[in-house]
């Protein structure tokens, strides 16, 4: 049997072998999530070009200055993330700790504007099957923009919320002093899984809020 | 090279309950997965028993409509998400993976084992729903059937084969990366088993296949629960969208359950040939080809739904394309088998019986991919006839011919040779009379998932049954004699076969890390000894 | 039919004939490659089976000859049969210009079935033989699907939408019809028969059945009590558009795209006017979702038709 390797698990050779590993195990689950949400983006697409109408209207009700922020909060907590890994790269465990926090910081603001948004809309009766009600000549069709609104904007929420579980996880290692220039995959990992959540958001930003606002 | 053996066996390397089910060793997950598959088979099978039963005569005696929907719905989703998907990838894969490259465990052992309890609770969901009101919508879910008008569990059903789902992905990702990643020393791309080719075509589906299957089973279970309108078209949705979504991962998930086998029938019929494989990179290539093309045939399953006829022409095209690669894999066999020396052995006589009966499904299926032809046979017997002899008479003949030539190294004991050639053959026969009669119903036009039928179809039902019991037989036999071996057999030694492949250079069964010594591989695969050696 | 282990299912129809030719010489590829297959295995597992158990196999040489050939060889015939297959689907797909239209209706589960004269069936469709007929098919509730397997042809009964399929019976006689997409409970129950007649026969059929009215006159007193005439009028300061000459002709619609105003069309603004309102007209339309049985709504587009085949000949003329 070879020696321990601090932090070397029982399968793997190397620990380049194990970063690899993780590495390419996280780029292939992404692309699985891509899949994942593919399918909605497809329906998305399919549904606006039938009824655009409806979907410009349903666009025009939602508040864009609440899509607009949130999406200047998830690049700048990109951009945490960014330092956070950084950080970890040069063994600053100061820096990993106040980055950490501030990526979670910017996530949970993302998460309490969408609260917002989900609850007005709550209130004015525009969450599909629970008294759905829409004025204007979209009455109909205008649910079928919502609904793609709440399944989209739900399941990206629903990977935020995992997120800032897994920046909870790297901020103990952290501050445990855990990672080292020569150990630190874990942030690399999932600062991965953290841009491409905020990459979707990218693309729903346009796709939900911004459909034929020039007009 | 001493077989002195130090470390102990990975079945003797911990005792008790506790010692399996946290386990993180991929051969003793393959037990866990073997066990349990084999259950979710045999309640599948008691459906279809039942099914065959009901079809006995005309007016379906047995039991109510209601019912036998619920039967068929039930026999479709164990054997399609809780057997043929993980069967040949979750057990012999997940076994045989990481000896075969020289690794000592998958990449992701925690994952691995995290699968197979997703498994576990999927499966417990699905057979909860048809405990709780049936489920009665068939497997695939249409709408708006399945999101409006069924009254039974489907929700629940739902969230079960949702669960499942992810069982699979994550069995894909941990291959895919241990492939990339793991191999021994020596071990180059195209020195792998072409098993190892044939699980990372299946991987690639299963990762990028089953989210789409996720999302649609969430949309139907929302539109259930909340009447979104998005299959509604009483809202403006439309009903068909869901079967774009649906089959987009269920036309790749017959991938998922036949490439396995074929990766399999490269390593039998070599080594039963005793004869390097013909055309490796044809094999490995068509593999990947079939992965690749059968994401782009999904709109096969609705030429007659009323999508554009253009459409439907793009697909039928890439579906005759599909073909392709079979027929290389098929004829790259018999050229395998053509100046081998060929034994008989259990794994071989299924392998030959997978071949014939892979070939018969595989030109039923041109008669589906013709447009003009599938008008008529399409949602017919016809079509269950095509898909169980690529499923049943492929895939689950794969797996007993896998599971056969494993067996000595998983248990390090031999089953009775004799049993197992019986078995083999009272398979062969009981699948063809079950089956092949469902041609002639098909083209006949009697309709698929028909609780009765017009009393000239009862002839070829009866016969069909007769079949379905002797087929009963064949999969009852192994259960019997491979649990005997399990005490009783015959020691079976590191290499009972004298094949090639690094699984067979470590003892039956491995000790837990594998490999006493990491492998270096210096060979081509399958390198037997031919005529030339021995002149040499 | 009765007999007992029937092989074929009886050809009734023109396009039975055309794919039944394709159909056997699928069975002639199948039964040449099965033969090849099953053949050579028999062939080599008698010629090269183990005599001694150190027996020693030929080198596997390469053959790129051999391998291009059994590429290329399956890829024409599959490629052969390809075309052929879709030339094939386009017959059926495209009915002839003078087809009789028949309304079919699918619920859970029966058929209701109306001839162009009016003339209501359930789970039953008379029809002479020789004379092509083209079905109009709209489901109630789930999808259905319509089988006759003696014309070979098949089509799956969506709601919300028509499709439409046809056929020409060439042999008197009754076949089977059968629901062929799972739609639950009763799916199996869901069965009917055709009845291919000789013209007398059916001419005697048709003088049988008590006088009905026509689809059109049906749809023109509906379209009255339901109220559509006061606002779809043919004056100038009407709030809705004028329906005459509607049918077949280009609509543009609110968001300036154009679409052709066919069933499909006048079926979307009767139940769901919201989902593409037309340009020029605001959108004050109820929707009559609820109101009209599927049947009622073929009548009130049959009314709409008749007023656009009246407003052609008047042009005409």
């Amino acid at each position: 049997m070879t020696e321990s390797i601090a932090g070397l698990e029982h399968q793997f050779e190397t620990l380049e072998q194990q970063h690899e590993a993780g590495w390419l195990g996280m780029w292939a689950f992404l692309a699985t999530e891509i899949m994942f949400f593919g399918g909605m983006f497809t329906g998305y697409v399919i549904y606006r070009w039938a009824y655009f109408g409806a979907f410009a209207a349903g666009s025009k009700d939602l508040e864009i200055w609440a899509g607009t922020l949130n999406t200047l909060v998830l690049i700048c907590s990109s951009f945490t993330m960014v330092l956070a890994v950084h950080a970890a790269e040069t063994g600053e465990r100061r820096g990993q700790i106040g980055f950490l926090l501030a990526t979670m910081f910017l996530g949970t603001v993302f998460l309490g504007v969408k609260g917002y948004e989900w609850t007005t809309l709550f209130r004015d009766h525009h969450v599909p099957g629970i008294g759905f009600h829409f004025s204007g000549p979209y009455q109909n069709t205008a649910q079928i923009f919502f609904s793609f609104y709440f399944a989209l904007t739900g399941m990206h929420a629903l990977h935020m919320v995992v997120g800032v579980g897994l920046l909870t996880f790297l901020l103990v290692k952290a501050w445990r002093a855990e990672f080292t220039p020569a150990h630190h995959a874990a942030v690399d990992i999932i600062g991965l899984y953290w841009h491409f959540v905020d990459i979707v958001w990218i693309f729903l930003f346009p796709l939900l809020y911004l459909v034929d606002r020039h007009r | 090279m001493s077989m002195v053996q130090t470390a102990p066996s990975y079945l003797e390397d911990g005792h008790g309950l506790a010692s399996w089910l946290l386990t993180r060793d991929h051969k003793r997950i393959a037990l866990l997965y073997l066990v349990s598959i084999i259950g979710f088979f045999f309640l599948g099978a008691i459906f279809a028993g039942l099914i065959r039963v009901n079809l006995l005569s005309p007016q379906g005696d047995l039991v109510r409509p209601q019912t036998y929907n619920t039967f068929f719905t039930m026999h479709g989703l164990i054997m399609i998400f809780f057997f043929l998907i993980p069967s040949i990838p979750a057990v012999l894969g997940n076994f045989v993976l990481p000896l075969m490259i020289g690794a000592r465990d998958l990449a992701f052992p925690k994952i691995n084992l995290l699968s197979w309890y997703i498994f576990i609770v999927g499966g417990l969901f699905t057979i909860s729903a048809g405990l709780f009101g049936g489920v009665d919508t068939g497997w695939t879910f249409y709408t708006p059937f399945s999101s409006i008008y069924s009254n039974s569990n489907v929700v629940l059903t739902v969230i079960g084969i949702f669960i499942v789902g992810f069982s699979s992905i994550l069995t894909g990702l941990n291959f895919i990366i241990t492939t990339h990643t793991m191999r021994a020393s020596g071990m180059t791309w195209f020195r792998l088993p072409l098993f190892i080719w044939a699980l990372y075509a299946t991987s690639l589906i299963m990762v990028l296949g089953t989210p789409v299957l996720a999302t649609t089973l969430v949309l139907v279970a929302l539109e259930r629960v909340f009447h979104l309108g998005i299959f509604d078209p009483s809202r403006g949705g439309d009903p068909i969208y869901f079967q774009h979504l649906f089959w987009f991962y269920s036309h790749p998930a017959v991938y998922i359950m036949i490439l396995p086998s074929l990766g399999v029938m490269s390593e039998t019929i070599t080594c039963f040939a005793r004869r390097r494989i013909f055309g490796y990179n044809a094999i490995a290539f068509s593999s990947l080809g079939i992965a690749v093309i059968g994401f782009l045939v999904w709109g096969h399953h609705m030429f007659v739904s009323g999508q554009s006829v253009y459409v439907g022409m793009m697909f039928s095209l890439l579906s005759f394309l599909v073909a392709i690669p079979s027929a290389i894999k098929v004829f790259n066999w018999m050229a395998t088998l053509y100046g081998g020396t060929i034994a008989f052995d259990t794994p071989m006589l299924y392998s030959l019986g997978f071949i014939g009966l892979f070939t018969v499904g595989g030109l039923t299926g041109l008669y589906l991919a013709a447009m003009g032809v599938d008008i008529h046979v399409h949602d017919t017997y016809f079509v269950v006839a095509h898909f169980h002899y690529i499923m049943v008479g492929g895939a689950v003949m794969g797996f007993m011919a896998g599971l056969h030539y494993w067996w000595p190294k998983i248990t390090g004991r031999l089953y009775p040779e004799v049993w197992g050639r019986l078995a083999a053959i009272i398979t062969f026969l009981g699948f063809n009379l079950t089956f092949f009669p469902q041609f002639i119903l098909g083209y006949l036009g009697m309709p698929r998932r028909y609780h009765m039928y017009p009393p000239e179809f009862q002839a070829l039902n009866v016969l069909s049954s007769a079949g379905a019991s002797i087929l009963g037989i064949g999969y009852l036999l192994p259960v019997i004699y491979l649990l005997w071996s399990l005490r009783r057999g015959q020691v079976a030694g590191p290499n009972p076969w004298r094949a090639t492949g690094l699984e067979w250079q470590t003892p039956s069964p491995p000790p837990t890390a594998n490999f006493e010594a990491p492998p270096v591989v210096r060979e081509e695969p399958y390198s037997y000894p031919t005529w030339e050696a021995q002149i040499d | 039919m009765g007999a007992v282990l029937p092989l074929f299912p009886p050809i009734a129809s023109t396009y039975a004939r055309q794919e039944d030719l394709l159909f056997y010489f699928l069975v002639a590829v199948t039964l040449f490659f099965v033969l090849l297959i099953f053949g050579s295995i028999f062939f080599f597992a008698v010629r090269y089976r183990r005599r001694t158990p150190d027996e020693r196999a030929q080198p596997t040489r390469p053959n790129l000859p051999l391998e291009v050939a059994w590429i290329v060889i399956p890829l024409v015939i599959a490629l052969v049969i390809f075309v052929w297959g879709a030339k094939l689907f386009f017959v059926a797909m495209r009915p002839p210009a003078q087809a009789v239209e028949v309304t079919v209706v699918g619920k859970q589960w029966m058929w209701k079935i109306q001839h162009a004269d009016g003339t209501r069936e359930i789970n039953a469709l008379h029809i002479p033989v020789g004379t092509p007929i083209k079905l109009i098919l709209t489901s109630e509730d789930v999808i259905h699907d319509f089988f006759v397997p003696a014309f070979r042809i098949k089509r799956d009964v969506v709601p919300g939408r028509y499709t439409t399929a046809w056929f020409e019976a060439t042999t008197p006689g009754t076949y089977h019809l059968f629901c062929a997409q799972y739609c639950g409970t009763n799916h199996a129950a869901m069965i009917g028969s055709v009845v291919v007649m000789e013209p007398a026969d059916y001419e005697r059929w048709v003088r049988a059945r008590t006088s009905p009215v026509l689809p059109a006159s049906a749809g023109a007193v509906l379209f009255q009590r339901l109220g559509c005439s006061s606002c779809h009028q043919t004056n100038t300061n009407a709030k809705a558009p004028a329906l005459a000459g509607l049918f077949g002709q280009q609509v543009t619609l609110a968001d300036s795209r154009q679409v052709t105003a066919d069933m499909d069309f006048l079926r979307d603004h009767i139940l769901t006017p919201g989902k593409t309102p037309v340009a020029g007209y605001p959108q004050i339309m109820p929707t009559y979702q609820g109101q009209v049985s599927e049947e009622q709504i073929l009548e009130l587009i049959a009314y709409v038709r008749s007023l656009a085949r009246a407003e052609r000949s008047q042009g005409g003329s």
